[in-house]
């Protein structure tokens, strides 16, 4: 390799990305927009859901129970005269859930001959249907709390579970989908960014030209490679520290471990984009791969946002795959539990395998083309 | 306006996007696969989660309550401890995401017909998975707990809730994921083809040419418009297909209400998509001005998280977003079985959308010429 030559090379992809605003907007833009976006756009966690409260023949019961509707912060409870009217409010998704109280529920609870509570929710958002139905769990378990003390029972629950939440103890998302963000938005500007540069270059021929000069393949490559990874890297840091002051996300782990770690990733991505635009040589054809191998499963199958266990197994398989699943593994470790060598070991070693699989196979595909 | 002269420009569309095998390929194949893999990958219901159990109990009620977390599908036991020294390693270097412990006491406790407790440590790294998984062991414990209250002759509660979920009764969060698949597939499809036209032409510096051609400022748009909404249209029809054949996604509504929607949809999302190409001087902007927008209309959309949870300022934002719109039309119709009559609250945003987005990419079209 000549220095001289390399230098040429990165100053003239260095001023390409200057010159075009585009470059800047994917690599310092777009992350501000996904860590506002994810940061404070973006929850699982439900509050305040509508829910119907319909009881057939109210009494002091029946407002007992209904109390802690009113009261709980996760409900907006609206109070409805019959079924029909609140199945018409579900219906019209003016509320999510409905709990219906019928008739006989005063006489059956003062008996003691276990009332059925109606529960019905719209189940189209499952998974909101399921955190519904463990709020109404909640009200019902205070519920009886309460009527055991009144009575001066104690409460019978046969087994009791008392759940710690390690490394995460408030269970905020915050604090596991911005590390994860940190993956999504190298993909972007190693894979996406890169692919379509180079795709231009060879949409308007001046990838010939590059080649017919005195320039070398790994020479070529390297100069390719090297701006990209500064602006990467620069993508990362700033997504970084944006996590930390902005979001207040704690990092427990070790800043050198997280930067070699984002470097790996980094190059598996860059290798990616490589050899999607060496293989495309078409922009439209560059930025549709790049979106579909890699941007799409740095969402979907890295374990970003949806759990990698609870997938078929011929899924689970294609996870390994993707860079982006290791990467998100030893983000989550680093920003939360810290150190674990364990977990940063394997995932390492596997970014770097993916790394060298990818170059080395750009490497190969670009000297076959020279012919 | 000449229909013969939109023809032609529109073939010129067809032919410069399906001339190249490649590009003909990345049409259909990947939306294709995405909505499989996704289809499948993409959800919140949880198997196979891996959980260990330390069970410092030696009597019978414990392994009761063991074999249920081994009969569920929700969970598959992957160690039993024998200290715990090992809960705090078995979490962190993540070969179980949650430990279940269980004291010496528990089957004297129940035998006593006292509450016994149990203990149970939850990886939070991913903490909506952690959320999930405590869910799905609450479940567990609660069956548990009424046969066994049942059976040794526990006094049972006053009331007890009986659940019920309308239009999704098993909660698959599959059939609420893929009809949200069709509506992104279609977005990225439509702008992908629409973000491109003009900017290549641009690029190519064609487009001057097309401007001094007798075509009007609406035919270009027209002409322009189209492929964008045949391609679109088609490519949402295999994946509406493929949804209801293969995923078995309950189709209960009006295929009317349905088209009428994804027309008024691609209007719109076509619309910025020119909006986006016009403004764009060469390819590379057009896509990734494509992708700024589609990032965040992805994201507030209520795909994956429920809109009513986000701030009330990103709420009202989410009124620009054809996808809301599209969204909504499209469970709508899938699961809930509406018709025209319910949805013309979500065609009438998608009209203005599309009006609004199409004269600002004539607009510039005009602009660029001067």
């Amino acid at each position: 390799m000549n220095a001289q030559r390399l230098r040429g090379l990165i100053r003239k992809e260095a001023l390409q990305i200057v010159r075009d605003p585009s470059s800047i907007a994917i690599a310092f833009v777009m992350p501000l927009v996904l860590l506002l976006l994810f940061g404070y756009g973006v929850s699982l966690d439900a509050r305040h859901v509508p829910i119907a409260l319909v009881a057939e023949r109210p009494s002091a019961q029946t407002s007992g129970f209904f109390s802690g509707f009113w009261r709980s912060p996760y409900f907006k409870a609206y109070g409805y005269p019959d079924m029909r009217d609140a199945r018409r409010a579900l219906m019209r998704r003016d509320v999510d859930a409905i709990v219906w109280l019928r008739s006989d529920f005063t006489r059956q609870v003062l008996r003691g001959a276990s009332a059925p509570i109606g529960v019905i929710v719209d189940g189209v958002n499952a998974n909101n249907a399921r955190i519904i139905e463990g709020y109404v769990q909640g009200v019902w378990a205070s519920w009886l709390a309460a009527q055991a003390r009144e009575r001066g029972q104690p409460l019978t629950l046969p087994v009791d579970i008392r759940s710690r939440v390690w490394f995460n103890p408030a269970l905020r998302s915050h604090d596991y989908l911005v590390p994860g963000l940190i993956a999504l938005i190298m993909t972007l500007i190693g894979a996406l960014l890169t692919a379509l540069v180079v795709a231009r270059e060879w949409e308007r021929g001046t990838m010939e030209s590059l080649m017919a000069s005195p320039a070398t393949i790994p020479e070529i490559l390297v100069g390719k490679v090297v701006p990209y990874f500064f602006l990467g890297m620069g993508g990362m840091i700033l997504t970084v520290v944006m996590a930390i002051t902005v979001f207040s996300v704690p990092f427990v782990g070790s800043l050198w471990l997280l930067f070699a770690a984002a470097a790996l990733f980094l190059l598996t991505t860059l290798g990616m984009g490589l050899l999607i635009s060496t293989i495309a040589r078409n922009q439209f054809v560059a930025g549709m791969i790049a979106v579909v191998t890699t941007y799409l499963p740095a969402f979907i199958l890295s374990g970003f946002i949806f759990d990698i266990h609870s997938m078929p197994w011929p899924i689970r398989l294609l996870t390994h795959t993707i860079a982006a699943r290791y990467f998100v593994a030893i983000l989550q470790t680093l920003f939360l539990a810290g150190n674990v060598w364990p977990v940063i070991g394997g995932n390492m070693a596997a970014l770097g395998l993916i790394a060298l699989l990818f170059l080395g196979l750009v490497a190969r595909i670009s000297r076959k083309r020279l012919d | 306006m000449a229909w013969y002269r939109i023809r032609a420009l529109v073939v010129k569309e067809f032919l410069a996007l399906l001339r190249n095998k490649a590009s003909r390929m990345v049409l259909i194949g990947p939306p294709l696969i995405q909505l499989v893999v996704f289809g499948y990958a993409a959800t919140f219901n949880l198997h196979h989660v891996p959980i260990a159990v330390y069970n410092e109990d030696r009597g019978g009620a414990s392994r009761q309550l063991i074999a249920r977390f081994q009969g569920s599908r929700y969970f598959s036991l992957v160690g039993m401890l024998t200290s715990g020294r090992r809960i705090a390693n078995i979490i962190s270097d993540k070969e179980a995401l949650m430990v279940l412990r269980i004291g010496p006491h528990f089957s004297r406790d129940l035998e006593l017909h006292r509450t016994a407790r149990i203990e149970v440590l939850v990886d939070g790294r991913n903490s909506n998975t952690g959320l999930l998984a405590l869910n799905d062991v609450d479940t567990v414990v609660q069956s548990f707990n009424a046969h066994w209250a049942a059976t040794h002759g526990w006094q049972t509660a006053p009331a007890v809730p009986v659940m019920r979920a309308w239009f999704n009764p098993d909660l698959r969060s599959r059939w609420f994921i893929i009809p949200g698949i069709v509506g992104l597939l279609t977005l990225v499809v439509a702008m992908l083809v629409s973000g491109l036209s003009v900017a290549r032409e641009r690029e190519a510096g064609t487009f001057d040419q097309l401007l001094v051609t007798p075509l009007g400022p609406w035919e270009i748009l027209l002409g322009k418009a189209l492929p964008g909404f045949l391609i679109g249209g088609l490519e949402a029809t295999l994946i509406i297909v493929v949804a209801i054949s293969w995923f078995r996604v309950p189709f209960m509504g009006s295929v009317l209400a349905l088209y009428l929607g994804l027309a008024l949809f691609l209007l719109a999302a076509i619309g910025v998509g020119l909006a986006i190409s016009s403004a764009s001087a060469t390819q590379q902007q057009g896509l990734l001005g494509v992708f700024l927008f589609l990032v965040p209309a992805v994201i507030l959309s209520g795909f994956a998280t429920p809109i009513a949870n986000m701030p009330p300022l990103v709420q009202y934002l989410t009124y620009l977003n054809p996808l809301r719109y599209f969204l909504i039309i499209l469970r709508g119709v899938f699961l809930q079985g509406d018709g025209v009559a319910i949805l013309w609250t979500q065609y009438l945003p998608l009209i203005g959308i599309g009006l609004a987005t199409m004269t600002l990419a004539m607009q510039l079209f005009r602009r660029r010429l001067t």
